[in-house]
């Protein structure tokens, strides 16, 4: 009985070990079909579903494709035995909020996990209340408890640079740093950090943390989305969401669009989904107003522009051009 | 004398891989694995050192191996289990032990005999290492 459960649970997915099983004969393959691995690994799907899920982001899906091709060459090499040691792979998102970077490292995860270079492939989502304490001693045990949750996957650290505070020369911030490094350069095969947030600021959170710069790899950085843009999100999310606009809801979105863009704290995708959320509550609303109204499925779908028209970005931006004027 | 106590302890030693598969086992079940450390070796003594929190909501064992290898610089020469912690209905109790870690020098126990009422005997188990105080038992 026990020497049952002790052969049961001996499944890991390590390339180099997978070789062997193969290769009974020992010694690695002299050569390697790179289509099999492509197709083997289904990154492909994961890259189709990328470009299909995100709209825009050019110059990211491009470095993504180039990371992926990286490490799936670096899988044949290993299984070649001519390996260079496991690449470094930490990464820095860079850009405004909104433009995806949560998104991407959730793809991200998941090629790195098919191609075998994290074991488990799940994302642990953190931001510096998780990792740093709030009084002496505390700090270390809360920054490793997520690090021993991440293993395995991606750690995932939204708006990294809130970590080292330079105002403050006692800020815990330094201590969960030190932990992160050390765990980033020893243990590179057990996990992968990925930092994401506003460019200029992580810019300055580098400068003062060289040790971060040079232990990550790959910096991408996410552009603003253009206004055509943004409006293929929205009708991908309303699709997501069985809904759509009509042809005259449509142009008010775009001017909706427009109008938003132009107000303070413009968050992009964000921001359009919290617009869509308003919309959907306007519709309801109208259809909840004349309860005798027939009811169809095709009315309960359809956002009309008064739905959208009601928002107070329109008055503002009218308020705005009369104070203007 | 090698104590024998927990899951697979007739069986040499697990080597590092071996844990690990453990542990995976542990964490595919959903259990949460505690790592626990004593060097008093007494088969009655159930209640072991905490080394840390159990650890909830893992993924991968990385994360328990990193934790055993600290607990294994600084206690070396103690025994060392691991227990997997079933939180679910109707266990809510250890659900696998193992150990991990032993010291180099095991010198076992004697068997004493003691007098009671009448002719009645106790017989009373005693390790030798628990001579000395603790912390100072196996040669740390």
């Amino acid at each position: 009985m026990a020497a049952q459960r002790w052969r049961g649970p001996c499944h890991r997915a390590q390339p180099v070990s997978e070789d062997t099983d193969e290769n009974p004969g020992g010694g690695p393959p002299a050569s390697i079909s790179l289509r099999e691995e492509f197709d083997g690994a289904g990154i492909a799907e994961v890259l189709a579903q990328l470009d299909r899920e995100l709209i825009g982001l050019k110059p990211v899906k491009t470095r993504i494709r180039e990371i992926a091709s990286l490490l799936l060459i670096e899988k044949v090499r290993q299984k070649m035995g001519i390996s260079a040691g496991q690449p470094t792979l930490h990464m820095s998102f860079t850009g405004n909020p909104g433009t995806g970077k949560t998104t991407v490292a959730l793809r991200m995860a998941d090629i790195l996990h098919r191609l075998g270079f994290v074991r488990r492939g799940h994302v642990i989502s953190v931001t510096r209340d998780d990792l740093v304490g709030q009084y002496i001693g505390h700090t270390a045990p809360k920054t490793k408890e997520i690090l021993k949750k991440a293993m395995g996957g991606v750690l995932f650290i939204d708006e990294a640079y809130y970590l080292y505070r330079p105002e403050n020369e006692r800020d815990y911030g330094q201590e969960s740093i030190e932990i992160l490094l050390q765990v980033m350069e020893n243990q590179r095969d057990d996990l992968v950090v990925i930092l994401a947030g506003y460019a200029e600021r992580m810019e300055t959170f580098f400068r003062s943390n060289p040790g971060f710069r040079s232990r990550i790899a790959h910096h991408i950085d996410f552009p603003d989305y253009g206004d055509e843009e943004l409006f293929s999100i929205a009708e991908l999310m309303l699709a997501g969401q069985n809904y759509r606009f009509s042809s005259a809801a449509q142009d008010a979105f775009r001017r909706y669009i427009a109008a938003r863009k132009s107000q303070p704290l413009f968050s992009n995708a964000r921001s359009i989904r919290n617009a869509l959320d308003r919309a959907r509550l306007r519709q309801a609303n109208r259809l909840v107003a004349d309860l005798d109204a027939p009811l169809n499925a095709e009315t309960i779908m359809t956002l009309e522009p008064e739905d959208i028209l009601a928002s107070r970005i329109f008055a503002q931006a009218a308020d705005s051009r009369v104070s203007a004027a | 004398m090698r104590v024998t106590q927990g899951c697979f302890s007739y069986l040499p030693d697990l080597t590092d891989d071996q844990i690990k598969a453990q542990v995976q086992y542990c964490l595919d079940k959903g259990w949460a694995v505690n790592i626990e450390f004593t060097d008093d070796p007494h088969p009655r003594n159930t209640y072991w050192e905490m080394w840390g929190l159990p650890m909830y909501d893992l993924k991968d064992p990385a994360g328990v191996m990193m934790e055993l290898s600290q607990c294994r610089r600084v206690y070396g020469e103690r025994y060392i289990r691991m227990s997997g912690f079933d939180a679910g209905h109707g266990w809510e109790s250890v659900r696998i032990s193992f150990m991990v870690n032993r010291p180099k020098v095991e010198p076992g126990f004697r068997l004493e005999r003691q007098e009671a009422k009448g002719r009645q005997q106790r017989y009373v188990t005693h390790a030798y290492a628990t001579d000395r105080p603790e912390g100072e038992r196996y040669g740390s």
